[in-house]
């Protein structure tokens, strides 16, 4: 994503020709509101953000260096203990796990349908705008209602998947009790949200890459797949490291489909030997259900760091996979 | 088959390809029809192994005990409370932000936009602890400010309204009005928006709905008293017993007013989706 940026014509727009000759008052204000306006059209979000964005996340590392819990008005200042007792802490250990799991289990098949998606909704279809939307429609759901749904069709005993798979002559899965088949479930419900959206975001940088250059392929000899791999996807670079670098921060940041994705409704283990508690979801635990607000600090900030982490992997990991031919 | 046969064909679908998109939309569609299934019956049909593939009769008095269960019409004024306040504001703020950051000169302006690019970045939801704390600080906690009050504008709103507006409107037209003696806000107001119209449609549409599906901080700030839909849902599935038939009603009235501003959108929202993507 590159910020375009046009400077030349602008000093046109704000010195007023006629006004220099007749200094009033009418024209200081008018010069006062051209200096001033701009800095309080951009000030609702820098004040926003320093509320939502800024402080929070300072705050919370000041917030993990004590032993807070909610309504203590004289917490006990501890240091680095908060994350030290993390870094020994299996169950974090095991959420981190988990929620790496379910988003390589999400993102990765997610965004090869996505492209493969995208390049089937290149083609000349008919009624193309119609299924554009029904790709997108999933996307339209409310989480918590589609973290019911799946909940339900996942059931171990009566699910509708394991009604198919019964009736397929195959043995049902406990999806929930089942460590992997808990992510793999997870999994589905993200990318069942996730991939028409994505598949329109990539469709919509195929879209730009001119038609001369397929065809350019086409005479040099180049099939469908070394076109695919050879033009279309190194033009599709930036995009690709946009839409990776998006899922990276949403999926490890992945608490509605575990939470309710429990057979204990309402309960934030997430199931009954933790199989599917992810990060986030710990994070929750800790703070508003056992009211350790320091220690569940000290996780937002080692998550915030894991994400940062994994996200500058993964530009460079897709900037290479992408980029093959440069 | 000739090279310029060969071109001439480029790009055009076989029938399997309608049939892949076909399976593709129907799966989409399926979560759908499988949760307004069981709100329409009781919870006997999820005893049988293969379960009835028609809607029975039962919605409407499934959808009478989600009223009963959760403070239901509550939370649906909630939600279009927050949704329709959020919306606003964050289509004013960030068209006014998107006017100056495109179109005004100002010191600091293009460190402060590369700012705003990357705020994009940090994931404000890992803020919930401090955020909950201030809340609660300033008495907000439960109130419906605590969740307008951090959406107000957005990021994404801004780098959004400034990409749209740095080509919809001209230099002339600006300055046309500032011949005329137009104030700086009467110029966003009257040149401004009516230009960057379509792009603060499509905001709108997104924050809406974003806003309106919106859970873990509404979770944490509000009560169950006063919830919002998607909180009352949870609550509506918190208990030792899971009745399917209420709980998927739930889902269901909670679902189709945004499938129906989906379906008579969706157009809109797709061109939207096609046309912020193109700029790489």
């Amino acid at each position: 994503m590159t910020v375009t940026d046009k400077t030349a014509p602008e000093s046109r727009a704000m010195t007023r020709p006629h006004a220099a000759t007749r200094p009033g008052l009418r024209d200081r204000l008018a010069r006062w509101d051209v200096k001033v306006s701009p800095y309080l059209y951009v000030a609702p979000f820098f004040i926003v953000f320093a509320i939502v964005g800024m402080f929070p996340l300072l705050y919370t590392a000041y917030v993990s260096l004590f032993s807070w819990k909610a309504g203590d008005d004289n917490p006990d200042f501890i240091g680095l203990d908060n994350f030290k007792e993390l870094f020994a802490d299996t169950q974090f250990w095991h959420a981190l796990e988990n929620t790496v799991s379910i988003f390589l289990l999400s993102s990765v098949p997610q965004l090869i349908i996505a492209v493969l998606l995208a390049a089937v909704l290149t083609l000349r279809l008919r009624g193309a705008t119609s299924w554009r939307v029904g790709i997108l429609l999933p996307y339209a759901a409310s989480l918590v209602a589609l973290g019911i749904i799946f909940a339900n069709l996942f059931g171990p005993r009566y699910g509708l998947v394991n009604g198919v798979l019964q009736t397929l002559g195959l043995s049902p899965v406990d999806w929930q009790a089942n460590r992997f088949a808990s992510h793999i479930a997870i999994a589905i419900m993200v990318n069942w949200r996730w991939t028409g959206y994505n598949a329109l975001i990539v469709l919509a940088a195929m879209q730009a890459i001119p038609k001369e250059l397929h065809e350019a392929a086409l005479i040099d000899g180049a099939g469908t797949v070394r076109r695919f791999t050879h033009v279309t996807l190194p033009l599709l670079k930036p995009t690709l490291i946009f839409v990776t670098i998006t899922s990276t921060i949403g999926g490890l940041q992945i608490f509605t489909e575990p939470k309710l994705f429990d057979a204990m409704p309402g309960s934030n283990n997430g199931g009954s030997t933790h199989q599917f508690q992810t990060v986030t979801l710990y994070l929750y635990q800790t703070a508003f259900e056992n009211f350790n607000l320091g220690y569940a600090s000290a996780i937002a900030w080692v998550l915030f760091l894991i994400i940062v982490v994994i996200a500058l992997i993964n530009y460079f990991v897709t900037g290479r996979l992408a980029g093959r031919r440069r | 088959m000739s090279l310029r046969a060969r071109a001439a064909q480029l790009g055009k679908p076989r029938k399997a390809t309608y049939g892949v998109l076909t399976v593709f939309v129907l799966g989409s569609l399926f979560p759908f029809y499988w949760s307004f299934l069981v709100a329409s019956r009781d919870n006997g049909m999820l005893t049988e192994r293969i379960p009835p593939l028609l809607p029975g009769g039962n919605f409407f008095a499934n959808a009478a005990r989600v009223f009963d269960t959760v403070p239901f019409w509550r939370a649906l004024g909630n939600s279009i409370i927050v949704s329709g306040t959020v919306t606003l504001t964050t289509v004013l703020f960030s068209s006014l932000a998107g006017f100056a950051f495109a179109k005004l000169r100002f010191r600091g302006r293009n460190g402060l936009f590369v700012f705003i690019v990357v705020t994009l970045a940090v994931p404000t939801q890992l803020g919930i602890i401090p955020l909950f704390i201030a809340m609660s600080k300033l008495g907000w906690a439960g109130g419906l400010q605590s969740v307008i009050v951090p959406n107000l504008v957005t990021a994404f709103g801004v780098f959004w309204m400034r990409q749209y507006t740095v080509d919809a409107l001209p230099y002339e037209l600006i300055e046309a009005a500032r011949m005329d003696g137009c104030s700086m806000i009467r110029i966003f107001w009257n040149v401004c928006l009516p230009a960057v119209r379509p792009a603060a449609a499509i905001l709108a549409m997104f924050t809406f709905m974003t806003s309106w599906n919106d859970f873990l901080w509404p979770l944490v700030v509000l009560d169950a008293g006063n919830p919002t839909v998607q909180v009352a849902l949870e609550k509506l599935q918190s208990g030792y017993y899971v009745d399917y038939s209420l709980v998927l009603a739930g889902t269901t009235l909670a679902t189709i007013p945004i499938l129906i501003v989906f379906l008579l959108l969706g157009r809109q929202i797709v061109a939207g989706i096609m046309q912020g993507a193109v700029k790489g």
